[in-house]
């Protein structure tokens, strides 16, 4: 579902859920208490050499997703299919050689690198983890990554707390792409970053990506950056995806009304731009309690909107070739 | 011409470092002013001196190890706020002029309800009763489009998401119906839908009671939106000042241009190749490159930019000084040819 | 004691002075460093540190006599400081001031090597509890519970009541089993937060198994509390065993430790004070050098304290 016509995907995604309980009380043997519904039933498919950009505000489950494809989080329940293989079922050593394939890149940079490893020791580590390069061999290979990334060679003694946050952010990719994946999740890689140094990273992971045919899943709450980077979009609201297409369709004609309102509220930088009069009054309810029906209804600002948003949940259909949408207005463009 | 309401000239505020590897010149000679009613959008990356410049204005920076340089002017109705004594400074500060920060979170009291947060600074200022502070706590509340206002006025900052903290900021800031409002990065940590709700309230508040907003961002989108005049800061400058029409009709500066070229824009269609980017990275504060201070990054730069620092010079834009920028290539416009 | 053992004795002093002014000047390059000069008492501190551990290597340089060499007891018992025995005689007219620095050997190395076990044990225990969080964390922190419950001195005594006689080796991993509880807390704890950085995460999805990660990246970054555990422990140790010795259960006689030698001397204090003074005073005097520098270590290691 949700991926467009064309060659077998490489990353698959059906049914992922994750819920995060709060801890009973009574020592583990009280009733269970509220579950947070971080990721609610997420499905999608990258094809390879594809870009698959995840956008959606705080607390709607992007970073949680990220984690549990990966599983760096365990699912629920669900199926994650990476290169053909089923990660979720995997055992421990398969889970390790398949860790070669995909990676992850984190949002925090200064967080990402532990401050204790010099950037030689960050990137030999994987090298070593999976026994690729040692000694001699690892520093050539070092070297080389950090020449791909754009560095000079002379940081790799420096640790994290002597670079700047676009070199530390750098140094992740590097890391990331030392075992040389095919997948790579990307966590809002930007996020963090000064506007010009963005614009740099954005360049270099789109170089990467051409010259080592990789596949991002590039999550961010920025709509402008996924737009110049993504070849299909997918909007997330409250765990759920509510809209999925091709990137240029959804930017141009978005189908869901979310995507329509976080598409005028986004800052654009002309003063000419004529202002969408459209803001999204309150704010997304807690996860603890989603409302009930369609998730958006409390908020949607559609003309259409009636009883049967509040009291039926709407499934992600296709409303056109490739384009699919969680709202029972789909058909027409929002 | 009306008079400004704030008039900054030649603002240097420096940092001793603690093991003395320099002085970090964070805010280098800035100058620019704030007309009653109007938005000013000050704009810049991170390490362009613009929260160290709103916090020299009520001279928040903590003094060792920063100082407000003598000679600096921060004209605000007739008096010079950076030799002000403290006494008559503390009545300027929240009731004149208030701040709103970046995190809500961080910057509201976790112990106290929000509704006693915002009665104190009335009775601070105003002098009212605390039963009467409170009610005015509401009817703040009421004002920033606080939903159930008297309700969430006994509620504390964590029981609150990151827009409601930042309308009770706003509305503590707001209680003494200040002439000016310096809102620093006031929607960086919010999500989209609620930054443009804020913006919006900003906007409607400025209109109901006329103040001034300088308005600290590192995003053009919202300065677009929201600013009549835009300062554009880098390595402790303003490098280009305009209206906001002129400035992203015609950026002079290459700084400017670069910043606008690489951000990516939703309106935009997608960027065939690569994103304009602009090399190197901002410089350390406390060694500013000599000379023009962006010409390490510029494509244009020659000789004159390495040895001499320009100073703010008048594009010819409509009234004089309407349009400055600190770059020598207005002296010499068929410099602009980008080096092979 | 001769000339030489003087010139020794001061070589040994100016060696210290100089260890401590070289590191000094190392630790003003980082910021550690600095807050950790930054306590008046904490080159102080390291300079008796310095002076005790040197003498302590250096004992058979700067003894005159063997420490368990009696060597007159008719006529050289208890007698006052004077120039041949700058400390003065024990009871059994043994050289004080020889026995004071073999001692300095025995009470040091049983200070530090019971810290050691107690150090690494609450280490692990503490590690391995913070990072694999249920069930295992559950039943060691219960382990703790109880070992914390249980008052040291009590449990030392049943132990070496049942053994009967204990020699050093026993001694030491007695000492450091029942000492183990609170550092296991501190670095739990420590743990707890280093665990939820992106840079554990990395190392997950990077295909680290739990080993590499607890060693490389968890204990390394939480290795603040272990630091100033080990400081204020070896202090804690040291006093542990002179009350063990006072009570006849630490060391075991004729070897001299500072504990062993206040219990000799204790009975003697109105006729020859000097006997139980002098490792009285030398007790003190570390332990508080020791509590000096964990406390300066514990400022400089605080994360919090960190800029950026």
């Amino acid at each position: 579902m949700t991926h467009g016509a064309g060659p077998a995907p490489l990353v698959r995604v059906e049914g992922l859920v994750k819920h995060f309980a709060r801890e009973r009380r009574w020592f583990g043997l009280g009733p269970p208490a509220a579950r947070v519904r971080a990721v609610d039933g997420v499905s999608f498919a990258i094809a390879p050499g594809e870009t698959l950009g995840l956008v959606g505000e705080s607390g709607c489950g992007k970073s949680t997703l990220a984690r549990a494809v990966v599983r760096l989080i365990e699912p629920d329940a669900g199926r994650v299919t990476v290169a053909g293989e089923d990660v979720l079922a995997l055992r421990p050593r398969a889970l390790r050689a398949l860790r070669r394939r995909m990676q992850i890149v984190f949002q925090d940079p200064a967080g990402a690198l532990d401050p204790r490893l010099t950037v030689r020791a960050a990137l030999a580590e994987p090298l070593a983890i999976h026994r690729l390069a040692r000694g001699a061999e690892a520093a050539r290979r070092v070297a080389a990554l950090l020449e791909e990334v754009g560095l000079d060679a002379d940081l790799a003694r420096r640790y994290p707390h002597e670079l700047s946050g676009g070199q530390r952010q750098r140094v992740g990719i590097a890391r990331a792409l030392a075992v040389e994946p095919q997948f790579l999740v990307l966590d809002e890689p930007v996020s963090a970053l000064d506007v010009s140094v963005a614009a740099q990273v954005l360049n270099l992971l789109a170089e990467l990506q051409r010259r080592r045919r990789l596949t991002y899943l590039f999550i961010a709450h920025d709509l402008a950056v996924v737009k110049h980077i993504a070849d299909r979009v997918a909007v997330m609201y409250l765990g759920k995806i509510v809209e999925a297409g091709p990137a240029a369709a959804l930017y141009a004609a978005p189908r869901h009304p979310y995507t329509a309102a976080l598409l005028a509220a986004a800052p654009v930088p002309d003063p000419g731009a004529p202002r969408r009069r459209l803001v999204l009054p309150g704010e997304a309810p807690s996860p603890l309690a989603p409302p009930p029906g369609c998730p958006f209804h409390p908020r949607c600002p559609h003309p259409k909107k009636d009883a049967r948003c509040r009291t039926d949940p709407p499934a992600l259909r296709e409303v056109a070739p490739g384009h699919a949408a969680a709202c029972h207005w789909a058909e027409e463009p929002a | 011409m009306t008079e400004p309401l704030l008039r900054v000239r030649d603002l240097r505020t420096y940092f001793v470092t603690a093991h003395g590897s320099g002085t970090a010149r964070a805010v280098d000679g800035v100058s620019f002013d704030v007309y009653p009613g109007e938005t000013l959008g000050l704009v810049g990356e991170s390490g362009c001196g613009k929260t160290v410049t709103a916090l020299s204005i009520l001279r928040l920076v903590p003094e060792p190890p920063g100082h407000v340089r003598p000679g600096s002017l921060v004209e605000f109705e007739g008096r010079n706020l950076a030799t002000l004594p403290p006494a008559e400074l503390r009545a300027v500060r929240g009731r004149e002029i208030a701040l709103v920060f970046q995190e809500p979170r961080a910057s509201l009291n976790p112990v106290f309800t929000v509704g006693d947060q915002i009665a104190e600074a009335a009775v601070v200022h105003e002098r009212l009763s605390w039963r009467a502070a409170r009610a005015r706590a509401v009817e703040m509340l009421a004002l920033v489009g606080m939903p159930d206002p008297a309700a969430q006025a006994g509620r504390y900052p964590h029981q609150l998401s990151g827009g409601m903290c930042q309308r009770a900021m706003i509305a503590m800031a707001l209680v003494c119906r200040p002439k000016l409002l310096i809102a620093d990065e006031p929607t960086t940590a919010l999500d989209v839908t609620v930054q443009a709700q804020i913006l919006e309230l900003l906007g409607r508040l400025q209109a109901e009671f006329g103040m001034a907003i300088l308005l600290i961002t590192h995003d053009l989108g919202v300065v677009a939106g929201a600013a009549d005049r835009v300062a554009v800061m880098y390595a402790g400058e303003v490098v280009e000042q305009a209206p906001a029409r002129e400035l992203f009709a015609r950026p002079l500066h290459p700084y400017t241009q670069g910043l606008l070229a690489s951000v990516p824009r939703v309106d935009a269609p997608r960027a065939a190749g690569r994103l304009p980017a602009i090399p190197g990275q901002v410089p350390a504060a406390t060694a500013w490159p000599p000379g023009c201070r962006f010409h390490p990054r510029c494509p244009y730069a020659w000789a004159r930019c390495r040895a001499e620092a320009p100073p703010p010079l008048d594009a010819g834009a409509g009234e004089p000084g309407a349009h400055t920028v600190r770059c020598w290539l207005l002296t010499e416009p068929q410099r602009r040819t980008p080096r092979p | 004691m001769t000339a030489w053992h003087w010139l020794a004795l001061a070589a040994a002093a100016l060696a210290a002075l100089a260890a401590v002014a070289a590191l000094r000047r190392r630790a003003r390059r980082t910021a550690r460093g600095r807050r950790f000069f930054r306590h008046p008492a904490a080159a102080p501190g390291l300079v008796v540190l310095a002076f005790v551990v040197t003498t302590a290597l250096a004992a058979p340089g700067l003894a005159p006599y063997p420490p368990r060499a009696q060597l007159d007891i008719v006529r050289l018992a208890d007698q006052p400081p004077s120039l041949r025995h700058p400390l003065g005689t024990d009871l059994y007219s043994r050289d004080v001031w020889s026995r004071l620095v073999y001692g300095a050997r025995v009470s040091l190395g049983v200070g530090a090597l019971a810290m050691l076990v107690a150090v690494t044990l609450g280490a692990a225990v503490g590690a391995a509890a913070g990072y694999f969080r249920r069930w295992p964390d559950a039943l060691l922190m219960r382990v703790v519970d109880v070992g914390l419950a249980l008052p040291r001195i009590f449990v030392l005594l049943v132990a070496v009541a049942l053994w009967g006689h204990v020699t050093l080796g026993p001694l030491v991993l007695l000492i450091g089993l029942t000492g183990w509880f609170p550092t296991s807390r501190l670095v739990r704890a420590e743990v707890l937060s280093v665990r939820e950085r992106d840079f554990v995460a990395a190392a997950r999805a990077l295909g680290a198994g739990p080993a590499r990660i607890i060693l490389r990246h968890v204990l390394p970054n939480a290795a603040a509390p272990i630091i100033v555990s080990a400081a204020l422990g070896i202090g804690n140790v040291m006093l542990l065993e002179a009350g063990l010795s006072f009570l006849g259960l630490g060391v075991p006689p004729p070897m001299p430790s500072w504990g062993n030698m206040i219990a000799d001397g204790w009975p003697k204090m109105a006729v020859a004070p000097w006997a139980a003074l002098a490792p009285g005073l030398a007790i003190s005097l570390v332990v508080t050098a020791l509590n000096t520098v964990g406390d300066a270590l514990r400022d400089a290691l605080d994360p919090r304290a960190e800029s950026a």
